[in-house]
């Protein structure tokens, strides 16, 4: 398939590429990994003027420590990621989660910032970067700003990047010695997320001291399981508790209905991957 | 298990590599779409984004005045010219069919139908200039729900007055081939037991690797057309009348193509429409389709209700069986459409012996992509229903599945077997591949494990398929097809050259396009000439070298153009011998050949095949009379069907908490006749066996509300890949066919038509003790999930001794009968 006519500019530095942006119309698109963006320009659901390449933008890649925080460029693919012994050591819910994203092939393409911006709700990486509170580094013309995630999903396909920004960074702070776990139903192993569940948990002596868990494709954007996570903080990291704390799962969720299964259905897939994702996470 | 063949060194039964897979899996090869020919213009089509509307105006100004735009062609254009595609199958006299034009001219009929093409330089400048067609469409009510249309609420071409294109009977009192089965079903309702079920195959799409292309080139005396396709005969007869073009100056070239599976064996619009395109401009033309196109465009298959009655004594001996079916045919009758399901007409007693048989099929057109062949065409759905249905009656009876398929199928020495359907079975043995079957597969420590799961009330529970499946291959005696109205025969056609060097040229009718006939060619006339296997050459696809053909599809190129092979090679040797004689100063009589070898019969003189073609070649002092070649071509029109068979075991675990199904184990022991190649046949039997489990489990082309195909790209429409299934493990029994002299059968739909039933009846199994009796296909999770909790508290569903309910409104997981039955989200049925 043939997309329509567009300009293409390719900068080599993140200050050009925020030129080419301020100096661009409206119908600008910025490409990174290209995974999500050349689907949707070759069906034609898009036609913009121009393209941003930030395949040659080098200080936008890569994975840094700073401090209590993991720092993962925009542009570091998910192939990069899953390379990282840093990532897997100290956020071990986002290497669990990028394993189950598509496939070798677009892995290597696929970069972490480029899911994020695009924000679709059944994304593989969005529910973890919410469930490991990070933050996320934007840069615009007037410069950086930082939102934490729970503010950086907005709306389906809708984040805080505003026009003529780019997301530059994920911050992600340590979760050392904390157990994770990514639970993703598909129908075939290509597929995109039906439901998914990333649980990251501390257990102490047997109890769960801390847990944090994201839902992916239960609305229309990341979710926290908030009651989940009350429920099970405190309680034994075992069969029975973890199954009562999740019949809460689908609290507040408002997943959509398509080919692959109605809402109710997902709610309640939530509350079984859940508890699968709790368990294997704590260990049990 | 393969060498029936004894000789030394036999190529017959060797697991050659295939000789064409080097250029077919590195692409370095002649697909259609690599094709550049001089002053080339590259085709984008406008398409109607309505599955039913008048087309009440359309602009092509401004796309005709778009850079390196030739010419936009709409159907007003071209009315005159294009004539209507055709259907080369009317099942029967009255059959009723629209006029089907390749463009659209006033009215479009589905989505996805073709009402404009843009002809430009470049293909970017075509699809550019295809976006400013602009086309005003008033919307029809379309006929979408296939019940609703057979009741004719909605008419998909309001000038036909009905949807109901045909209705199809065959009935074994009427036949002489068995009783009548109203009476065997009524004499069940007092005292044996009825089964009443009704099923439903979904719509699904061929999905081939290589989309759909074509390329004409107008320029020379011949119009020459490559495509991608599996009938290159067929589209050249139907170019030559549908566009009234004279047959002999008409090119068709086959060039690699890259899969079909019943997909492409058609007559497209999309070549009428590059035809057109390039006799307009005197250019050579090309059009490729992208996979968006494919799947909303080139036919679909499959789509059926099922009505289903079985009758039988309280033992489970079968008394009867009729069947009702409604087939979609989509918006159009394409070249074999209507004679899809009648197809199936054969194949639903399929390994039993039925004393009383009906098939009544009502074929009926509504607002979608029509539907065509698709690999197994009618059997998979004959066999789906026939081996779901003997499941369901060893549960009335109480026994194992395989104990009530015994009682009933046709025991070896019964052989040849004419069925309740009027067909004579050649060989097999269902009773040595079952056996075979159940032992590779661990039927008994399966069933135990299925019980213990039961009592420990797993979530994961397990279930046991069963399908012993037979198909018809070798599709077809003439006489058959003509008696069934099909407009061509069945037969074909080979010849084979002898070159000087002594190397040979194969010319074959059929079609391949990845199957591997070159290599399979190849080991048959190295074993029947004695040549070197890397000596030969096969030929196909173009109808300027293979010029009589009749193509590949239905399992049919080696048992009919094999055979066509064996009768040609049988000629080169018969004219081998008098050269051979006079070269040996011998008498003709006295001539033999064996091993590639003309000798002298109880002497060691001889003369290789090569020396005896070179003699022929030079002609320089052969007696007269003898023609001077041994070039012999042979065609050969099958004396009846041959008929493979075999034992499918699955074992599925089934995820009661989220409905998910994983394959645990798969085995199958088939009965294709003698082997060629056993590399081949895996390769044949485990893509099938995929195809078929995807039907099972994870493929429908579904419509919404409106017509449009939702599953319109392969994120909706699920293909599996090799991640998704499991290692299979196959093996075979060896009847070998009586039908044609190499004893082969034909494999090409085994694995397709088997596994589909086998997996259903799997997760089926697993979820009796919940009262679940059926899941409709795709068993997706979530229909499984719904099974499960609709099919209500985990109780043994009762099993009594009266007939069960006529299609019992409230039966669990079962539409109402003759219900619109729409669906939830809007999905159309
Ligand atoms: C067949 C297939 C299967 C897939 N399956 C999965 C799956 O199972 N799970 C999953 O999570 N994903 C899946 N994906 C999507 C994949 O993860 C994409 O790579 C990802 O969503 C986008 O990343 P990208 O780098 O390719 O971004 P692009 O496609 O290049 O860009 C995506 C969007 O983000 C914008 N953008 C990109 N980078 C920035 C930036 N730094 N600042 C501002 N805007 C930016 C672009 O303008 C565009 O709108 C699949 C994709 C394909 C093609």
């Amino acid at each position: 398939m043939i997309p329509a006519p567009f300009d293409y500019v390719a900068p080599t530095s993140l200050a050009d590429a925020l030129a080419a942006l301020a100096d661009s119309g409206d119908e600008v698109k910025v490409l990174a990994g290209g995974q999500s963006l050349l689907p949707i320009l070759r069906m034609r659901l898009n036609a913009p003027d121009r393209v941003v390449d930030l395949g040659r933008v080098e200080e936008l890649r890569g994975i840094t420590e700073e401090g209590d925080s993991i720092v993962i460029g925009a542009m570091t693919t998910y192939a990069e990621l899953l390379a990282s012994d840093v990532v897997r050591e100290h956020a071990g819910l986002l290497t669990k989660a990028v394993q189950e994203v598509a496939d070798p092939q677009i892995r290597h393409r696929g970069t972490v910032g480029g899911a994020l911006v695009h924000a679709d709700p059944a994304g593989d990486v969005g529910a973890p970067v919410l469930a490991l509170e990070a933050e996320l580094v934007i840069t615009g013309p007037a410069g950086q700003r930082t939102v934490p995630a729970t503010e950086f999903f907005q709306d389906l396909f809708e984040t805080a990047v505003g026009e003529g920004e780019l997301l530059t960074a994920i911050r992600v702070p340590r979760h050392t010695g904390w157990g994770s776990h990514y639970e993703k139903f598909v129908r075939v192993v290509h597929q995109w997320s039906i439901v998914a569940v990333g649980a990251t948990v501390r257990v102490e002596n047997g109890l769960i001291a801390e847990a944090r868990i994201g839902l992916t494709n239960m609305g229309s954007t990341p979710l926290r399981a908030r009651a989940v996570e009350d429920a099970l903080v405190g309680g034994p990291a075992t069969q029975d508790s973890v199954r009562e704390a999740c019949a809460a799962a689908a609290e507040g969720t408002n997943p959509p209905s398509d080919l692959n299964g109605d809402s109710d259905y997902r709610r309640h897939l939530a509350t079984v991957l859940s508890r699968r994702a709790v368990l294997a996470a704590a260990g049990v | 298990m393969t060498a029936v063949d004894d000789r030394p060194q036999a190529e017959i039964g060797s697991p050659r590599l295939r000789k064409e897979d080097q250029r077919l899996v590195t692409g370095r090869t002649r697909w259609t779409d690599n094709l550049q020919l001089p002053g080339m213009q590259h085709l984008a089509m406008v398409r109607s984004p309505f599955a039913h509307a008048r087309i009440t105006g359309l602009d092509t100004a401004a796309a005709k005045s778009a850079p390196g735009v030739m010419a936009v062609l709409t159907g007003a254009d071209v009315k005159d010219l294009q004539g209507s595609m055709a259907c080369a199958w009317p099942i029967t006299e009255d059959q009723k069919a629209p006029a089907h034009p390749a463009i659209a001219v006033d009215r479009v009929s589905f989505a996805g139908e073709i009402v404009a093409v843009v002809v430009a330089r470049t293909a970017a400048a075509a699809r550019d200039a295809a976006e400013l067609v602009d086309v005003d469409y008033e919307e029809l009510p379309a006929a979408l729900d296939l019940k609703r249309a057979a009741a004719d609420e909605v008419l998909a071409h309001p000038d036909l007055g009905t949807n109901k294109s045909a209705f199809w009977q065959y009935d074994s009192a009427d036949a002489g081939t068995g009783g009548a089965v109203d009476e065997a079903i009524d004499k069940a309702r007092t005292d044996g037991i009825v089964i009443e079920r009704e099923y439903r195959q979904q719509r699904l799409i061929p999905a081939f690797m290589e989309p759909r292309s074509v390329v004409c080139d107008p320029t020379g005396e011949q119009l020459t057309i490559w495509s991608a396709t599996q009938v290159p005969h067929f589209v050249r007869i139907f170019t030559a009348l549908v566009l009234g073009i004279p047959e002999s100056k008409i090119r068709v070239i086959a060039p690699d193509v890259g899969g079909g599976f019943g997909g492409k064996l058609q007559h497209t619009p999309e070549e009428v429409v590059t035809v057109l395109a390039a006799r307009h401009t005197g250019k050579p033309c090309k059009y490729t389709e992208t996979r968006s196109e494919s799947l909303v465009s080139a036919h679909h298959g499959r789509h059926q209700w099922q009505r289903l009655t079985l009758a039988a004594t309280k033992d489970g001996t079968v008394t009867g069986l009729k069947v009702d079916l409604l087939a979609d045919m989509g918006a159009y009758l394409g070249l074999v459409t209507s004679g899809i399901p009648i197809l199936g007409a054969f194949m639903f007693n399929a390994i039993y012996k039925f004393p009383s048989y009906q098939f009544n099929c009502t074929n009926v057109f509504t607002n979608k992509t029509w539907t065509d062949a698709y690999r197994g065409a009618g059997r998979p759905e004959a066999t789906f229903a026939i081996e779901r249905l003997m499941d369901e009656l060893a549960v009335e009876v109480g026994v194992d599945p395989l104990e009530i398929r015994e009682k009933n199928w046709i025991r070896h020495e019964e052989f040849p077997f004419t069925t309740v359907a009027g067909m004579t079975y050649d060989s097999g043995n269902y009773e040595a591949a079952t056996a075979r079957a159940k032992e590779l597969f661990g039927y008994d420590a399966l069933r135990r494990e299925q019980q213990e799961r039961r009592d420990r009330q797993d979530p994961v529970q397990l279930g046991i398929g069963v399908s012993t499946f037979t198909e018809m291959c070798g599709l077809a005696p003439s006489r058959v097809l003509g008696a069934l109205r099909y407009a061509a025969g069945g037969w074909e056609h080979a010849s084979i050259r002898m070159l000087p060097t002594g190397k040979v040229e194969v010319v074959t009718g059929t079609s391949p396009h990845g199957q591997g006939h070159e290599t399979v060619w190849s080991q048959i006339i190295a074993d029947r000439l004695g040549v070197p296997f890397e000596d030969v050459e096969v030929l196909h696809g173009d109808t300027q070298i293979a010029n009589r053909g009749l193509d590949t599809y239905g399992s049919r190129s080696l048992v009919v153009g094999g055979q066509a092979l064996v009768l040609a090679a049988d000629k080169v040797i018969e004219k081998g011998r008098p050269v051979a004689a006079h070269l040996l100063e011998a008498s003709v009589a006295d001539i033999e050949f064996a091993d590639g070898r003309f000798s002298v019969k109880g002497t060691d003189k001889g003369k290789s095949m090569a020396e005896v073609v070179w003699e022929a070649f030079t002609c320089h002092d052969l007696p007269d009379g003898i023609e001077p070649t041994l070039d012999s071509d042979a065609t050969y029109d099958p004396v009846d069907f041959s008929f493979p068979h075999g034992t499918h075991l699955c074992a599925a675990e089934v995820d009661t908490e989220t409905g998910e199904v994983k394959l645990r184990s798969y085995v199958s022991v088939d009965d294709v006749g003698v082997i060629m190649n056993p590399m081949i046949v895996a390769g044949q039997l485990h893509g099938g066996i995929v195809q078929g489990i995807a039907q099972a489990l994870w493929e429908e082309a579904v419509y919404d509300e409106h017509g449009t195909l939702v599953s319109g790209s392969f994120v909706d429409y699920t293909l599996p890949t090799a991640a998704d299934t499991i290692s299979f493990v196959n093996d075979h029994t060896v009847s070998p066919s009586t039908t044609n002299d190499l004893g082969a059968k034909g494999v090409g739909e085994a694995g397709a038509i088997a596994s589909t039933p086998a997996v259903v009846n799997a997760i089926v199994d697993a979820l009796r003790p919940w009262g679940v009796r059926d899941v409709r296909m795709p068993c997706t999770p979530e229909r499984v999930w719904r099974a499960i909790r609709s099919a209500g508290a985990r109780e043994a569903e009762p099993t009594t001794d009266s007939a069960q309910p006529h299609f019992d409104a409230g039966a669990p997981n079962q539409d109402e009968p003759g219900s619109g039955a729409t669906e939830q989200n809007g999905e159309v049925q």
